[in-house]
């Protein structure tokens, strides 16, 4: 994010005029519908924001959003966000893509967004399926996913995007899903973070991959399956929220890992459980490794570390250029154009025919 | 060539000159490389010097010996007056050498000799490699003695001996870069070390070292094709620049005309590479140049620097540009300008990519999905290509639309005399962002008369709005499905294009009309131009068009080809101007084609003249010089 003068807006003045044509049904509504309330908590301005995307449902994001967008090609939209920050680094950039766009196409270009650190925001919608082309199983699909491309289910075994995210050398990895109540706060966390922040957002495709992440999305079983990481705060859960909790993740010290232990009578302490530290790279990489189902599904700002943004240093390399050169105008071009070995010639030799 | 009174001037042979201490056998490097290249049929004339001293105490000025070999595909009547490449073995050579050596020739050093002892020996206060004054020329420094003692490891040979395969090692580069087989070396080593196997074997792999240097390194000879005398008639200023630099060049006066900063967005590849290098150094002109993670990846950013209000730029060799082909069609789509740049090689697939070749024409002018039409200039030469670079930012900007600009490996990397221009003759193009809305509501996609929808910078307050690859309306810019819109967008995007104003086509040398015309494009200006010369010369009514607009094509050239009663397209590829020009004008167009990486010899093209007017061939009526074959080493007088 940018430091930007905080503009007033409602929610209305982020919707456009464009008919919404996702399934009815689809997280993609509630996710769409928390980042139109987040920009006016945040004090974005219109004018100065720009949505960009791939192809894929997900990328029809930014024509429903009232700001600047552009709907690109498939998997390119890190290189075009790129260019967009290097051109303008006043400009606040998001970046929608989805696990087929980001993860697979687009799987090297959002390496190299990370890696280099572009200030921008990057929601990853994962639904595990490729939803516009009907359904074929995706590089998140997890293993024995039946689809039309692998009627005997899948075998090739999926890639985890958080962690995937980190390896690329990301400063900012959160987690949350399409419903949650909590997605608005892992959005203003990343808008704050200056850099690239990596949003893995779980997201419903109701047609072609039903409830998969239900699991840990119900209601009845949120409590007990998820764990919300808040940088000072236990990593603790089973109660829901605001309650006493009756399970935590400790260190597992003999095989350096996490485990699961359960809290008596909300004494975490006691029952070893870690306090979060969202600086804390070695933390991260454990949290977002965790297998789901002998442990809950993470969320929230895992992983928040900024360093030095790519476009922010190139911005500074550019105006110590600036500074240093004298050529702004058209005839220090003429100097340019007579810069090396020249020489004169008053000859009168002529072309022979 | 002695036509225009300067025989150095107009050349389509390549002078080489090996130049080392007389203890590095350069003798032997040059008797060498002459039988491999008259075995590779290349006609030559070489020029041995070496010193009356058998032995001169060695670095010495007085110890250099050299060897000096001109060899090209026509006949060549002396052995070269200035060399086009120097081998210099240590700094005395390239003391005693350099004042010969061609403004914007090629010197190859081993850095390894450049140590202050030798380099006082050559009485030279600080390192030529170094202090830059080596400016007039390429400069490829590299520690061949270390390379060499690398190579020739594993056979045990002491020091002083291992060195003495340097020779080897640097003919081996010089086979590479000039395409001569390493074969008879390898055969007439085995028969010189007869006696010592582990000698023959030693110098054998410094040569394939030598040899695998310049491929991997990937170094190309300094082709120096056929280039037309730089008339030297007009008087100022003058400099020397290469293809890559003059684009490099352009492109910056190009977004100072259009008064935009520049974002260039590229990937490492042969022979494009330079334009990157060039432009990195630019950034007090407001260049932000950026190195992306592949060739996709460059174009995409260059488009989103675009759509943020900078002139965005790319630049690739052929299986590049293939890359980056989608991301085009979005910017043909959403309309937005941006300067490709393609300096071809040789194709298909990675193709041959030191060598030259004009086979991407068909892909810069079709090479897309879906109806896409998108400008495409030529440039004939490396001066040219700096005019070619702004008239693509020109047409980019002033019709909101890519462009290509075509270029290929021998016009990025040739080297030619340049009159230095004066920027302000060249009229300004400035953008006009729109900064308030164009109707009641706003239109991104609204046209003016020349059929461009407004450039609108995100930032601007008030306009915000959504582009992308989906058809869209034709004036909102939303997504538009309806097919009586999407038919209406394919026709604007198709007449905006042909609409491009682009000069008339001139006749660059002859009549506008007669017998027969020959058409070219990019870099065979040179060959067709000395060839069309020589025939008018000799009294045939031939003319010589040049074009520099591929696509669209200048207004007049249908009715101008109409007037010759044969037409024949010279091009290094199998025929593909020849196809545009038949579709687009219904004329008779007849090719002449070359691929094998190596551009046209003058001959070849006289040789075509004479044969479409039905005359004798020059070769046929005599009057070319024989080569002096006296000069040419034999084995024998090589080793003695």
């Amino acid at each position: 994010m940018n430091e930007l003068t905080k503009i007033e807006t409602t929610l209305k003045d982020w919707e456009t005029d464009q008919e919404v044509r996702w399934c009815p049904g689809c997280g993609d509504y509630a996710i769409l519908k928390a980042v139109q309330r987040t920009l006016p908590q945040i004090g974005a301005d219109p004018s100065k924001t720009v949505f960009v995307s791939g192809i894929g449902c997900s990328s029809r994001f930014p024509y429903y959003v009232e700001s600047y967008g552009f709907h690109t090609i498939h998997g390119r939209a890190p290189a075009f966000v790129t260019g967009i920050k290097l051109a303008n680094p006043e400009l606040d950039v998001w970046m929608v893509t989805g696990d087929g766009d980001g993860m697979s196409i687009g799987g090297n270009h959002t390496m190299h967004l990370l890696r280099r650190n572009v200030d921008c925001q990057i929601l990853l919608f994962n639904n595990e399926i490729y939803g516009l082309t009907k359904g074929q199983y995706s590089p998140t699909s997890r293993r024995g996913t039946t689809s039309p491309t692998s009627p005997a289910g899948s075998v090739d075994r999926p890639a985890n995007p958080c962690a995937f995210a980190l390896g690329s050398g990301a400063r900012f990895v959160a987690r949350g899903y399409d419903v949650s109540k909590d997605l608005g706060d892992v959005l203003v966390a990343a808008h704050a973070h200056k850099g690239a922040a990596f949003i893995e957002i779980f997201q419903n495709c109701i047609v072609y991959n039903k409830d998969v992440f239900d699991d840990f999305t119900q209601k009845k079983v949120a409590a007990e399956t998820q764990v919300w990481a808040i940088h000072g705060e236990p990593l603790a859960f089973g109660a829901g929220k605001d309650k006493v909790p009756t399970k935590g993740l400790a260190r597992d010290v003999d095989n350096m890992t996490l485990k699961v232990v359960d809290i008596e009578g909300g004494d975490w302490q006691a029952a070893g459980v870690m306090v979060h530290d969202q600086t804390n790279r070695s933390l991260a990489h454990m949290l977002v490794e965790l297998e789901f189902g002998p442990f809950p599904m993470v969320l929230g700002v895992i992983y928040d570390d900024p360093r030095p943004t790519y476009d922010g240093a190139i911005a500074e390399q550019m105006q110590a250029a600036r500074a240093k050169g004298t050529a702004k105008n058209r005839g220090d071009l003429a100097a340019l154009l007579a810069k090396g070995q020249t020489w004169t010639v008053s000859g009168t030799a002529q072309d022979p025919i | 060539m002695a036509e225009t009174g300067n025989p150095v001037a107009v050349t389509d042979a390549v002078t080489v000159r090996f130049a080392g201490d007389s203890g590095d056998g350069m003798q032997l490097t040059g008797g060498q490389f002459t039988l491999s290249t008259a075995l590779a049929g290349n006609d030559l004339a070489t020029f041995p010097d070496f010193p009356a001293e058998i032995r001169a105490p060695q670095g010495t000025l007085f110890g250099v010996s050299a060897f000096q070999i001109n060899f090209g595909s026509t006949a060549i009547e002396t052995a070269g007056d200035a060399p086009d490449v120097l081998v210099a073995m240590n700094p005395a050579a390239l003391k005693v050498n350099l004042s010969a050596l061609n403004p914007g020739g090629l010197i190859i050093a081993d850095s390894g000799e450049f140590t202050q002892r030798n380099l006082d020996k050559a009485k030279y206060d600080t390192n030529p490699l170094e202090d830059g004054s080596l400016a007039k020329w390429d400069l490829m420094a590299f520690d061949i003695s270390a390379q060499t003692l690398e190579a020739v490891k594993p056979f045990g040979l002491g020091n002083k001996e291992a060195l003495r395969c340097k020779n080897m090692w640097t003919l081996g580069l010089a086979l590479w870069m000039f395409d001569r087989p390493r074969e008879p070396i390898h055969q007439w080593l085995k028969q010189k070390f007869a006696k010592a196997p582990e000698l023959a074997d030693a110098n054998i792999a410094a040569l394939d070292a030598g040899h695998a240097y310049g491929e991997t390194a990937e170094i190309s000879g300094p082709i120096r094709q056929v280039h037309v005398d730089p008339v030297e008639s007009e008087p100022g200023l003058y400099r020397t620049i290469t293809g890559a630099e003059s684009v490099s060049l352009g492109l910056v006066a190009g977004a100072q005309l259009a008064e935009l900063p520049m974002f260039f967005g590229g990937y490492p590849i042969t022979p494009a590479s330079a334009i990157l290098h060039h432009l990195a150094r630019l950034r007090e002109f407001d260049v932000t140049t950026f190195q992306a993670e592949d060739e996709i990846a460059a174009i995409c950013a260059a488009i989103g620097a675009s759509y943020a209000g900078h002139l965005g730029v790319t630049s690739s060799s052929g299986p590049g540009i293939a890359l980056k082909t989608e991301a085009m069609g979005l910017a043909i789509m959403t309309e937005l300008p941006l300067v490709i740049v393609n300096s071809q090689r040789g194709g298909p697939s990675t193709g041959l990519p030191t060598k030259t070749e004009q086979s991407d024409l068909y892909q810069a002018v079709y090479g897309r999905n879906g109806d896409a039409p998108m400008p495409v200039v030529a440039a004939r030469s490396p001066a040219d290509a700096f005019e070619c670079a702004i008239e693509a930012c020109r047409i980019a900007v002033q019709y909101m639309t890519p462009v290509m600009l075509l270029t290929d490996g021998y016009i990025a990397n040739a080297a030619e005399p340049w009159k230095v221009p004066d920027p302000e003759t060249f009229e300004p193009f400035p953008v006009q962002f729109l900064t308030e809305k164009n109707g009641e509501q706003l239109l991104p996609y609204k046209r003016d008369e020349t059929g461009k929808r407004p450039w609108i910078k995100p930032g601007t307050p008030g306009l915000m709005h959504r582009i992308g690859g989906i058809e869209k309306d034709a004036l909102t810019g939303n997504i538009s499905y309806d097919p009586a819109n999407h038919q209406l967008m394919t026709d604007v995007r198709k007449a905006k294009i042909d609409g491009v104003s682009v000069p008339d086509q001139e006749v660059c040398l002859g009549n506008d009309s007669g017998r027969l015309v020959l058409v070219g494009w990019g870099s065979t200006y040179g060959p067709i131009h000395q060839a069309v010369r020589r025939a008018r010369k000799r009294g045939l009514d031939v003319s010589h068009v040049h074009v520099r607009h591929v696509w669209p094509l200048p207004k007049n050239l249908g009715p101008l080809l109409k007037g010759f009663d044969k037409v024949l397209v010279p091009e290094m590829n199998t025929g593909q101007f020849k196809t545009v020009l038949r579709d687009q004008f219904l004329v008779d167009a007849q090719p002449l084609t070359k691929t094998s990486g190596q551009p046209f010899a003058i001959a070849e093209i006289e040789d075509a003249i004479c044969d479409a007017l039905g005359e004798p061939r020059p070769g046929q009526i005599g009057g070319e010089v024989a080569v002096n074959d006296t000069q040419l080493p034999t084995p024998e007088s090589v080793e003695q």
